[in-house]
């Protein structure tokens, strides 16, 4: 079984988003990079299934030279192969067609995505993907078992959960429950050493138009400082959401 | 021309974010100078659809066969009706994330979500977006002359027009690769993300065992309880309330923490929020730089005063 998970690398969760260029650029400057972590879920629910069944792992980005320590990572916690497509990922749709476009040539049983990346948020890629091969999408994917070549999944829905039935190939976008975060994979150092010997090929992109453009970031309004009230006098506090904030 | 909206139904009801996206469709539909038409998936009523007309819907399509959570099947179907749209609008569910995306490959239209604003400009079409899980706003342009939008529930509001619509049915009966087996729904429960008032738990709690008076204090406001990643991760709490940057975003009207300390990636997943109260022990927690209100204080002395405060006024 082939199983592809794309993987994207992000600031990590503590990094201090701040921005350059009159707000037009992300400051990477100081911040850490980290595997995003939806996509982490994806691909330990991805070495777990090779495991099961055997089969081959490979973890698929886009991005810059910038990106490689993250499949380096990708590789030591286990997958066989990396691959990168050399462009820096602005847009969903662009992202989503170089992927598509490896995929064609390299056909995969599962499409592993994260439900979305930390950074831009779009959660477009998947579904995207999905379309562009014709294939199912089950997003916010909480579960997955297979025998065969029969899946069943879940997703969440809102207020809930969805129990799928689908047959490979199909493509998710996961989350927490697709394992739990205690069975997320810290590298070992023998996971590491592998690492360094794996395949890690760099692709040219085609050259695909975005269908969006980023034109610039601000950050959040800050609050004014906090209202404290002191813990014996709550009935103050009910009056100040009451008839100051008007939100009870 | 036109402007199409995707009006989601929940067993057969549509929801406060179904009809903030239609009032978002329809701000967007007077800004282009056209009408509003929205689609329904699943049955639901002509007294249920009839409600759409209210927030600004001209026309609503109703495609009674089709099963949302079969997200091949959705996006043929609205795919059908986005002929001559110039904008197509969704809230940001989860069944609207994985058929957004869908629509914008098949049609290679550009598609922003977590939208928060009405566009700033309509050529191309500009919008303001949440990005770096809230640590950042986003202004982003399609490069295509349609538009897709995703709107970020509780961002927008409603606005109703006391209009009325016109009722089309679709017999399409589209059926992509998956088969939907059933759902599993908390019934009574509100929704996180659509939630007004949200309360939340997080170590501070000490245990699993003292949800009860988080639960009487969310009842009491008609509030969706939620809790910090910690308590997910041990178990206290199902992972469906984990709020937060790696879990659900809340935007909610009053958000109150009890016991949370305010981590980066937690502030993130909730500041979006209009009003927030920390109540915590600690007087250094980071949650009280990001709150309106705060109280210094034992949880288990504050809570039960503010249950008992809050039923004075109910």
């Amino acid at each position: 079984m082939n199983i592809v998970v794309c993987i994207s690398s992000v600031p990590d969760t503590t990094a201090k988003i701040n921005f350059t260029d009159n707000g037009s650029k992300f400051d990477a400057n100081g911040v850490q990079f980290v595997i995003n972590p939806y996509d982490e879920f994806g691909l330990t629910k991805a070495m777990m299934l090779k495991e099961a069944t055997g089969g081959k792992v490979t973890v698929i980005t886009v991005g810059d030279a910038t990106v490689e320590p993250v499949m380096r990572k990708s590789l030591a916690i286990g997958a066989d192969a990396a691959v990168r497509i050399n462009m820096n990922a602005t847009d969903s749709y662009s992202t989503a067609n170089e992927i598509a476009n490896y995929l064609n040539n390299n056909p995969a049983d599962i499409i592993i995505t994260g439900r979305e990346s930390i950074d831009y948020n779009g959660g477009a890629v998947g579904g995207m993907l999905a379309e562009m091969m014709s294939l199912p999408f089950v997003n916010a994917c909480n579960g997955l078992e297979l025998s065969g070549n029969t899946a069943k999944l879940t997703r969440e829905i809102d207020g809930g959960k969805e129990n799928i039935t689908a047959e490979l190939p199909f493509v998710i976008g996961g989350q927490k429950g697709l394992v739990l975060e205690s069975e997320l994979r810290i590298p070992n150092m023998r996971g590491i050493m592998q690492a360094r010997s794996k395949p890690l090929e760099v692709i040219e992109p085609s050259s695909t138009e975005g269908l969006t453009s980023s034109v610039s970031f601000e950050k959040p309004v800050e609050k004014g400082a906090c209202k404290l009230v002191d813990a014996d006098n709550v009935a103050e506090l009910v009056n100040l959401l009451q008839n100051e904030a008007k939100v009870i | 021309m036109s402007v199409l909206v995707y009006t989601e139904s929940w067993e057969g009801k549509f929801r406060k974010s179904t009809f903030e996206a239609v009032s978002y469709a329809s701000e967007t539909a007077k800004l282009l100078g056209t009408d509003l038409v929205a689609v329904s998936l699943g049955e639901v009523s002509n007294d249920e659809l009839n409600k759409l007309g209210n927030y600004g819907a001209a026309k609503v399509i109703s495609a009674s066969d089709i099963n949302k959570g079969d997200g091949q099947a959705a996006t043929a179907v609205i795919a059908e009706q986005a002929n001559d749209a110039n904008a197509i609008v969704f809230s940001n569910t989860y069944t609207a994330k994985m058929i957004a995306p869908r629509l914008s490959a098949k049609l290679k239209i550009g598609a922003i979500s977590n939208v928060i604003e009405v566009a700033t400009s309509t050529t191309p079409l500009t919008v303001k977006r949440k990005a770096f899980s809230s640590k950042a706003i986003e202004i982003a342009s399609v490069n295509s002359e349609k538009a897709i939008i995703s709107i970020a529930p509780n961002s927008f509001g409603l606005i109703e027009t006391g209009g009325s619509l016109t009722i089309e049915t679709s017999d399409t009966s589209e059926k992509g690769g998956i088969t939907i087996e059933g759902q599993e729904t908390a019934s009574g429960k509100i929704s996180i993300s659509e939630a007004e008032i949200v309360v939340s738990g997080g170590r501070g709690l000490k245990g699993p065992e003292n949800w009860g008076m988080i639960e009487e204090l969310a009842d009491l406001l008609g509030a969706a309880t939620a809790c910090s990643k910690p308590v997910a991760d041990i178990g206290w709490r199902p992972h469906a309330e984990h709020v937060g940057q790696t879990g659900k975003a809340v935007s909610a009207d009053l958000y109150i923490a009890i016991g949370i300390s305010g981590a980066i990636q937690h502030l993130a997943g909730v500041n979006s929020s209009k009003v927030m109260v920390a109540i915590n022990t600690d007087p250094e927690a980071p949650f009280f730089k990001a709150a309106d209100y705060g109280i210094v204080g034992d949880a288990f002395e504050v809570v039960p005063k503010l249950i008992e405060e809050i039923r004075k006024i109910r």
